[in-house]
């Protein structure tokens, strides 16, 4: 059974049809990858993907049902990592993941986010405003969510490994490719190449007028 | 019941309907507007308390009788939209905004202008005026919003909002400011002479209204049309649309 | 806040400190300082959480919008108007309004502003990810704040004058439970035409 699968979908922004009579699944243990070049339409699939924005027509599907009617199960097994990262700047690192995991409905200790600030290289910043920290440093924190929300099935990334070294896009890719192996399900965008040691889908979408 | 507009939903289906209706609309309104204006401004007999400036009436009331009527179609077309999701719906919403914008300006400026002779002043904060003036507001707001947003489907769902929003409330202003009038002032209520209107002046009135009705019609049947074409511009049927028009043209 | 202190201190220097031409206009010095400051407040209220993207995360979660709408309705109320309300024997004070008027006062602004806030939120919902808010805001809601200021003046007049102004606050009342009843679906919907 497809984790996610997309019927018939055409999406439109500022008056400009991005993709139409698109279809695909996305099954357990798949790794989908988007391509395209600026402008195709990627980040605005994986927002439809998401459910923050109505695609046109077509249907998005979660487990085989339309995502629309299992809102509340849907957004219990996704994980969603997009253009803005999600964090608020005034906040510390902790106290950031703190809020979103309360948010999420995930229980988690505080020991437990502080070691993995740790093996993000975090250790000492964990308590500063994040506004203090690098922007490749801010990412990083902003990734750690994919190392809280253990029951989820599947994670929806849209570049996520911008402005992020080399140590920080092996963590990533490690992360992601564990999720895979454990059987979880990932769509993800990325202009580099993707350094993954996994089986690919690829989707390119084609940028139209 | 309904079902009879599905295919209106279409921006090309409105499209060629508009262009089927407009020549009625535009020649007909035209043909009322321009008879009942003369009728009403120069053969309509001389009132007795105001003698001829009374005879702004025949601009002033069509104005805000126009005014009222296109927000409420404003706000029916915005409600459809948000309701059904109809994007040619949010587009007649948006081509009938500027035309209740530039009725609602008419009226005020009448109003004003038959104020000179009933009070001595250019501008009183009379329930109507107030009122009206209030709705210009309301009409550019949305106006306003829709313009602000590149993206037009995010524009219309916006401006309808505010549409919806400005529609509840405008029960309660009109009588908001009509209360507020009678208190602050009771006396300057703008004489209609509705109950003792004999005919010949009745007449040229309702035809006047109806005039300005199917002019405002015209006119927002070819706003509409622009409308539909601005949003589908890159759509095969707009570009074969062009093409035709275009070798015609040149076959001159 | 001192802002706002400020500004309410101009009136008596630019009409003159005469007692009876303060209590004329002071009720309505008062109510449009509150709409001001509740204008400049409301700027903020969805800002930085659109663009640092933690409403988005706000919306993939369970939590509901229409609720998490609310309390920042409510975050705003507090910090953009109590204060106001907080500092209003002041300028009571300052423009000479007598008790019967300062109690209409007070009643006026507890029962209307948090329709500022509920209606205005609305706006701000839908005008979150422009570029240039401010004006515009100021456009969308003046129109719809109109009745409040009205139906709020008026009733401190009454007072005034010794007469009943329960009508007035009624109004107030029942237009202030209608928003809060139906603003924070509107505002849920307002965040969600923002997203796209």
């Amino acid at each position: 059974m497809a984790v996610i699968s997309v019927i018939n979908l055409s999406v439109v922004k500022t008056d400009r049809l991005l993709f139409e009579h698109l279809n695909f699944a996305v099954e357990q243990g798949g790794l989908l990858y988007v391509k395209g070049q600026n402008g195709a339409g990627k980040t605005s699939l994986l927002r439809v993907l998401a459910g923050l924005v109505n695609a046109d027509s077509g249907k998005v599907y979660f487990s085989q049902q339309n995502i629309k009617d299992c809102r509340d199960d849907y957004h219990q097994h996704l994980v969603y990592f997009g253009h803005k990262l999600g964090i608020n700047l005034t906040l510390s690192a902790v106290e950031n993941l703190q809020y979103w995991c309360k948010q999420h409905q995930v229980v988690i200790s505080v020991d437990r986010i502080f070691n993995t600030l740790a093996q993000l290289n975090l250790v000492g910043l964990e308590d500063i405003p994040v506004a203090n920290l690098s922007a490749g440093q801010q990412r990083r924190v902003a990734l750690a969510r994919f190392w809280f929300k253990q029951n989820a099935k599947l994670w929806i990334l849209d570049e996520p490994f911008t402005a992020l070294d080399n140590q920080g896009i092996e963590l990533i890719s490690k992360q992601i490719t564990q999720f895979l192996i454990g059987g979880g399900a990932v769509v993800i965008t990325s202009h580099q190449a993707l350094r993954l040691d996994y089986p690919t889908d690829e989707l390119t979408l084609e940028y139209r007028i | 019941m309904w079902k009879w507009l599905h295919p209106y939903a279409k921006p090309e289906h409105t499209y060629y309907l508009c262009q089927r209706l407009l020549p009625w609309f535009s020649l007909l309104g035209l043909a009322v507007i321009l008879f009942a204006s003369v009728w009403g401004l120069a053969f309509a007999p001389t009132d007795y308390q105001q003698s001829e400036a009374y005879r702004i009436i025949y601009v002033h009331v069509p104005s805000a009788v126009l005014s009222k009527s296109l927000y409420s179609a404003m706000a029916i077309a915005a409600f459809v939209g948000l309701v059904w999701q109809v994007k040619t719906s949010f587009m007649a919403m948006m081509a009938l905004a500027p035309i209740g914008a530039t009725v609602t300006f008419v009226s005020l400026v009448t109003g004003a202008a038959w104020g000179k002779p009933m009070w001595g002043t250019w501008w009183e904060w009379d329930a109507r005026l107030t009122s009206q003036l209030i709705l210009l507001f309301l009409f550019l707001g949305v106006i306003s919003l829709y313009k602000a947003f590149e993206d037009k489907q995010q524009a219309g769902k916006a401006a309808g909002v505010m549409a919806m929003v400005g529609v509840i409330n405008l029960p309660i202003i009109h009588y908001s400011v009509q209360w507020w009038n009678t208190l602050h002032q009771g006396a300057t209520i703008m004489k209609l002479g509705k109950p003792s209107m004999p005919p010949e002046m009745l007449w040229p009135l309702l035809l006047s209204i109806l005039g300005w009705a199917l002019v405002s019609a015209a006119i927002f049947l070819l706003r509409m049309q622009n409308e539909i074409l601005q949003r589908e511009i890159r759509r095969p049927w707009v570009v074969a649309l062009a093409n035709k028009s275009s070798t015609l043209s040149e076959g001159t | 806040m001192l802002f706002f202190i400020l500004v309410i201190s101009l009136f008596p220097l630019a009409v003159g400190p005469e007692p009876k031409t303060l209590q004329l206009i002071g009720p309505g010095v008062i109510w449009v300082a509150a709409i001001l400051s509740s204008l400049l407040g409301l700027e903020r209220l969805f800002r930085d959480d659109f663009q640092d993207g933690s409403l988005e995360q706000l919306m993939l979660s369970n939590t509901s919008l229409p609720a998490a709408a609310l309390v920042k309705v409510l975050a705003h109320w507090l910090t953009s108007i109590l204060p106001l309300i907080i500092l209003s024997p002041l300028l009571a004070l300052f423009l000479h309004l007598n008790e019967p008027m300062y109690w209409a006062l007070l009643k006026t602004l507890l029962l209307g502003t948090p329709l500022l806030s509920l209606i205005g939120a609305i706006a701000v919902g839908l005008t979150v990810g422009l570029n240039r808010g401010g004006v515009l805001l100021a456009l969308l809601l003046l129109p719809v704040f109109i009745p409040l200021l009205i139906f709020a003046t008026s009733a401190v007049e009454s007072a005034s004058m010794q007469l009943q102004y329960s009508a007035q606050l009624a109004i107030i009342g029942a237009m202030f439970l209608l928003s809060l009843a139906l603003a924070p679906f509107a505002i849920a919907y307002a965040l969600r035409v923002s997203q796209t």
